[in-house]
């Protein structure tokens, strides 16, 4: 990867709050077009990673490259490459959609030409064309939010950070930001954080996940999806045979009986334990109604990674 | 000039809130009223300062005491509008719009001080609007009326500037209000002390009071030594303010 197309560089990054350390020496990198999902429960140090990628936060220890260009040393040109939405968006309520984007426009020095057309095409992709006439204040949540987008993009940065996003949205304002940040990804890079595991399979690239101010997993969706495979199978049998005999078809494996007809498999090769277990199934007329490889979720993944392999997965973001 | 954009945008909000207006109205209510009465009082002895050699005009007994008063009622009206300049930020959280433009902690203080000294020029001009109504009916000093005007813009250039400082450190607009009041009332009183046989330390606490050097001014005495009194405060505490915002960033 040519070091041209790394738009975030960052660096050993560590921020401490008098004897908290909120981060400790977190190293990554954003390429072109990608767009990086921040996982972590609340508390992890993900708003305080966007608050220093913005400026908003002084590192304690590290560097911060937007660009090639150093956000502390040069924090106006850096910033200039920047946009960014705070987890509470910065809206002035007492100001109309225009007067704010205009203002906004102004403050990230669009030349007074370019204004209206960088004013129209942030609207438009934000879908706030109807409601540019109307009092912030007086917005929905989620028309707020994509205000709060709009802002973020309306001088067109490099970068664009989007600090939990969907938060407080009903589900299908959800699905529009989703939608909206999948369409960043063709000009900008995009990080966000989230503590939403399904919005970062939706919209990410790659993901990393911070715990207690470290990073302790750097990977792609794949990866990821690879990770919560997990390790049982579910299984819903309408006439349920003993689980002696279920026992036999698994070997090694074990059967747990939870009732009602339903099993838990845990078993090595899951995928030729699951054919198995469908064609015994359905020879001896079980009545097989479900069967599906169970998944981890986020907070399994969690346990499982700040638990057993810690730190581990963090080298290969560099590769 | 980015302050210009901040400026603008602050004297916006200034005027969609009613606040703006109704100090507007009640500050010229009040200085209209003085304004008359001391008008009246002018009137009833004018006939007799006609035979005495050398004294007081219009000017003396009519406009310094508007100016005076305004500046008085001024003190107290300043903190209303400059406690929410940051600490509403802050509140509302739309400080990192400003934090992640591509500003200098400077541009951004200048302009929220501009901002407030857009509204405060509007007020004065609106307050020097009175004296000079009077020279539909005779003549004024100007240059006693424009020495005097000059040290309340300066005036309130401080009391804006402190304003703002106080308003950097609180998330409470009341709180920044409050405060700006208490130090502005104490800068303004310290030279009591004068009064007072102290000796060398009444003229310390004499020197640094807001008063004596507006009240040089108001007497038409344009010393440069007042005007860089003012002008040396306000830039402290633009400076301390421009502090105050950068210490945001490293310390929490």
């Amino acid at each position: 990867m040519t070091s041209e197309n790394i738009l975030v560089q960052v660096d050993q990054l560590s921020r401490s709050f008098g004897p908290l350390l909120a981060l400790d020496d977190i190293s990554f990198e954003v390429r072109k077009g990608e767009v990086l999902g921040f996982l972590g429960p609340n508390g992890a140090g993900k708003s305080t990673t966007m608050q220093i990628l913005s400026g908003n936060l002084a590192p304690s220890a590290g560097r911060v490259m937007i660009c090639g260009i150093d956000l502390l040393d040069q924090p106006k040109q850096a910033k200039a490459l920047l946009g960014y939405l705070s987890d509470q968006p910065p809206l002035y309520r007492e100001l109309t959609v225009d007067e704010y984007l205009r203002y906004c426009a102004r403050l990230n020095r669009i030349p007074a030409a370019q204004r209206k057309s960088a004013l129209d095409v942030a609207k438009q992709r934000c879908g706030l064309t109807e409601v540019g006439r109307r009092l912030i204040g007086n917005l929905s949540k989620g028309y707020r939010q994509r205000v709060g987008i709009a802002q973020a993009i309306i001088h067109s940065p490099a970068v664009v950070i989007l600090d939990e996003p969907t938060v407080g949205l009903d589900p299908i304002q959800i699905r529009e930001i989703r939608h909206l940040i999948s369409e960043l990804r063709d000009e900008h890079s995009v990080i966000l954080s989230t503590h939403i595991l399904p919005e970062v399979q939706a919209v990410c690239d790659r993901v990393q996940i911070i715990n207690k101010g470290q990073l302790v997993l750097s990977d792609t969706i794949a990866g990821l999806q690879q990770r919560m495979r997990g390790e049982s199978l579910w299984l819903t049998l309408r006439q349920p045979p003993e689980t002696a005999a279920l026992e036999k078809i698994v070997g090694e494996g074990q059967v747990e009986s939870l009732g009602d007809g339903h099993f838990r498999i845990h078993a090595e090769q899951l995928e030729q334990q699951a054919e198995r277990v469908v064609i015994e199934a359905v020879a001896n007329g079980w009545g097989l109604y479900e069967i599906r490889p169970e998944r981890m979720n986020l907070e399994q993944i969690f346990v499982d990674i700040t638990s057993n392999e810690h730190g581990v997965g963090v080298g290969r973001a560099v590769s | 000039m980015m302050a210009f954009t901040i400026a603008g945008r602050e004297l916006r909000s200034l005027f969609i809130s009613p606040l703006a207006w109704s100090i507007l109205a009640v500050v010229q209510l009040i200085l209209g009223y003085m304004f008359l009465i001391q008008l009246e009082g002018y009137m009833a002895v004018q006939a007799r300062l006609l035979g005495v050699e050398g004294a007081p005009g219009v000017t003396e007994l009519v406009v310094a005491p508007v100016l005076y008063n305004a500046s008085i009622v001024l003190l107290m009206v300043v903190p209303m509008l400059t406690m929410r300049l940051l600490s509403e930020e802050r509140r509302a959280q739309t400080l990192s719009l400003l934090f992640s433009a591509p500003l200098s902690m400077s541009e951004i203080v200048l302009g929220k001080f501009l901002g407030v000294m857009g509204f405060l020029l509007i007020m004065v001009l609106m307050i020097a609007l009175m004296p000079l109504s009077l020279l539909a009916g005779g003549s004024l000093d100007l240059g006693m009326l424009l020495a005097g005007v000059l040290g309340l813009v300066l005036l309130l250039a401080s009391f804006a500037a402190l304003g703002l400082f106080m308003s950097t450190l609180t998330e409470q607009p009341t709180i920044a209000a409050v405060s700006t009041f208490a130090v502005l009332l104490l800068l303004w009183i310290i030279n009591a002390a004068s009064n007072a046989d102290l000796g060398q330390t009444s003229e310390l606490f004499a020197y640094l009071s807001l008063l004596q050097h507006f009240e040089s001014l108001l007497k038409g005495v344009f010393d440069s030594a007042d005007v860089i009194y003012y002008l040396l405060f306000v830039m402290l505490f633009l400076g301390l303010s421009i502090r105050r915002l950068d210490a945001d960033r490293l310390q929490h």
